[in-house]
């Protein structure tokens, strides 16, 4: 659609930066002294194997679970995120892998959920039509808001899940794995989604598997692995860079299988 | 100007799409017979609402007014109003409980625990009455904070706290009563009058009743207007009116009926007064959405940045204060606190109402309004089977398979919403 491009957007401020960020759990250390820093207006994509830490940052900086060590800077301010209510009254909003609704509540009911307008009277009327502007804004579609979340498919409630974090103008928007429940049609709506959200000025922390939509949108691809700094790398690395990077070696079980493949390329070219 | 061609004049002007009816995969009901079949799909799909309990409140009246004429008189059903009225009272804050899939089990002791502590600061210590009432109240308030802090700092399951708190505070009130065994209420005093005699006045009665018709006009009419000027879709002005005069005529005749001899017990209009501002709480207030939120999807709505453990806390508050004030209604009602109050089926019929009025057992869903229907049902098969002179053992087994009938279906349906999606 509105097409940003990459090199237009001049990379403000740090909005968030972490430094020396642990998380123990137990013996186990879930993360060990992460830095990095997301400016406003860019997308920083978090990549990284199974188990390599991103979803437990995420829960840190949602105010989820709090770091064993470790300074978080929002604004350039030192913040300690106590609690989720914390982390959404700085501007901080976040969209979980398991999308956090509630599936007892209609689609308004979950959107406004702990921001209700008229807490002694709650404003039905204008709640429904700041959702609907808010869903239509994401080209979504949501047959009813006044059905229950349990009716919806899995896209319709990424895409409230989505709409929920933007309610409250945030400045940071993290996103968790937020394609990867999607089809086609609408994980591109959701890439273009990044791209306006970015182009308005916000920060927003990407994490996915998919390297398409990491490359797609990305400024800058942070590395996890096992829980520590793996390299920062610009969205035109080479795959084999991205892969060793992620999996720690460039012999691994994702090169050898792209050997193989070459190999038997080659051997079926050979034959005439 | 030019004439408008023929052809052209007719096409009509295209409005843009309400708000919510862009979608045009969505089947949407129009009219009165697109209203009734919604109500079919959604109730095949599971969501049931008040029909199990309206349709088996039918069923009793029907068996006992065959079996007995003087039933459905109307001595009879304003006897069975002032019996309603305490344990439904108790039973309002179960729903609270239940809302966020927790339990109180203690209330019974708890209400029994507050009328000996009525009993005790008015009639034995002299205090005023409003005074001891209040004591009640903010006793029981701090064991609802009590049960509230074990749940949410030591981690401890509901069910085992309040089975604690069952046993305790029914020692407790033993403890009160020792010398005595039982404190006699003064008759004619205002609280005994309050829970035995005083009834709304005929006139007043039918003026609650217009008012509520004509409160549920306005607000429907002027959350419409609003819809209307913002886009979005409206109900026909037909249906709001219906509803009203549907209220109207419906609360109209009963007030009625019951007027014909002893009229519409206080102590009945308290509790309705109860229901309706519970129901509102739940409904129309962040604390209630809250409450809902926590019920269903507890760390859906941590993360959302709701004090979950500030809902426990007024969940548990509210139930125990609900059990103190049935318990003081209770007092009322006998003229007496005694040893014997709150114990036997009160905890049960209490927690019984709240399900069989159709509030789950698993949390996030219910109304305030099923304490109300609950306790009719069970009030309704007691009082049935007094009049056919029948044992209490036969109204515990009858009251006994209404409930397991409730959780059955209370089950059911849940599966069957899943697999309808409206979980």
């Amino acid at each position: 659609m509105n097409n940003v491009s990459e090199n237009a957007v001049p990379h403000g401020e740090p909005v968030l930066s972490l430094r020396g960020i642990s998380k123990h759990f137990g013996a186990v250390s879930a993360l060990s002294e992460i830095a990095f820093d997301v400016h406003a207006g860019e997308v920083v994509a978090l990549v990284g194997d199974n188990g390599a830490g991103k979803s437990t940052l995420v829960k840190i900086l949602a105010g989820v679970h709090q770091p064993s060590a470790g300074e978080i800077f929002f604004a350039g301010k030192p913040v300690r995120l106590a609690d989720p209510s914390t982390a959404i009254d700085l501007g901080i909003a976040t969209v979980f892998q398991d999308l956090a609704l509630c599936e007892n509540l209609d689609v308004v009911a979950n959107i406004f959920l702990g921001r209700e307008q008229g807490p002694w009277h709650l404003d039905e009327v204008s709640m429904e039509i700041r959702a609907w502007t808010l869903l239509n804004e994401l080209s979504a579609r949501i047959p009813s808001v006044r059905e229950p979340i349990a009716s919806l498919s899995g896209g319709q409630r990424q895409t409230v899940a989505i709409a929920r974090s933007l309610l409250l103008d945030p400045k940071l928007i993290m996103l968790d794995e937020p394609t990867a429940a999607l089809g086609v049609a609408q994980t591109a709506e959701v890439l273009d989604l990044i791209e306006r959200v970015r182009a308005r000025g916000l920060g927003v922390l990407m994490i996915s598997h998919n390297m398409e939509d990491v490359r797609a949108v990305a400024d800058r691809i942070v590395v996890l692995r096992l829980g520590r700094n793996n390299g920062i790398l610009a969205p035109d690395a080479s795959n084999e860079e991205l892969v060793s990077a992620i999996t720690g070696a460039s012999e691994n079980s994702v090169t050898r299988r792209a050997g193989r493949r070459a190999q038997l390329e080659r051997s079926s070219e050979a034959r005439p | 100007m030019s004439q408008p061609q023929d052809g052209v004049s007719d096409t009509p002007l295209l409005d843009p799409p309400l708000l919510d009816r862009a979608d045009v995969r969505v089947k949407h009901a129009t009219g009165i017979g697109g209203a009734l079949e919604a109500f079919v799909t959604r109730v095949r799909s599971g969501d049931l609402g008040f029909l199990p309990v309206i349709i088996g409140l039918l069923i009793i009246c029907t068996v006992f007014q065959i079996l007995n004429p003087v039933f459905l008189s109307s001595s009879n059903l304003a006897n069975l109003l002032f019996d309603s009225s305490t344990i439904g009272v108790i039973s309002l804050g179960i729903v609270c409980v239940l809302m966020v899939a927790q339990i109180d089990l203690s209330v019974g002791s708890v209400s029994g625990f507050a009328s000996a502590l009525v009993g005790t600061l008015w009639v034995n210590q002299g205090w005023p009455v409003p005074l001891a009432i209040l004591a009640a109240l903010v006793i029981g308030a701090l064991i609802g904070a009590a049960y509230a802090f074990l749940f949410n700092w030591l981690g401890m399951p509901s069910f085992v706290s309040t089975l604690s708190g069952l046993l305790a505070f029914l020692g407790l009130q033993l403890y009160i009563l020792r010398s005595t065994g039982s404190i006699n209420l003064p008759f004619g005093s205002p609280l005994v009058s309050f829970g035995q005699l005083l009834t709304v006045p005929g006139w007043l009665a039918y003026a609650l009743v217009a008012l509520a018709a004509v409160g549920v006009f306005l607000t429907n009419y002027r959350t419409e207007q609003r819809r209307k000027a913002s886009g979005l879709s409206t109900q026909p002005m037909a249906a709001i009116a219906t509803k009203a005069l549907a209220i109207f005529i419906g609360l109209g005749f009963i007030v009625f009926y019951l007027n014909k001899t002893r009229g519409v017990p206080w102590i009945f209009g308290l509790f309705v007064g109860l229901v309706v501002a519970m129901n509102y709480a739940l409904k129309q207030t962040k604390w209630g959405r809250s409450l809902t939120a926590v019920g269903g999807n507890p760390e859906a709505a941590r993360r959302s940045g709701i004090n979950v453990r500030r809902i426990y806390m007024s969940a548990f508050m509210i139930c125990s204060t609900l059990a103190a004030l049935g318990g003081v209604l209770a007092a009322a009602r006998l003229a007496s606190a005694s040893q014997q109050a709150g114990t036997g089926d009160v905890n049960l019929n209490a927690i019984a109402a709240a399900v069989i009025g159709g509030t789950s057992l698993f949390g996030g869903r219910g109304s305030a309004y099923s304490a109300l229907l609950g306790i009719i049902v069970i009030e309704a098969i007691s009082s049935g089977l007094t009049l056919l002179d029948l044992s209490s053992s036969l109204r515990y087994m009858i009251t006994g398979a209404v409930l397991a009938i409730a959780v059955i279906v209370d089950s059911l349906s849940r599966r069957s919403r899943m697999a309808n999606g409206r979980a």
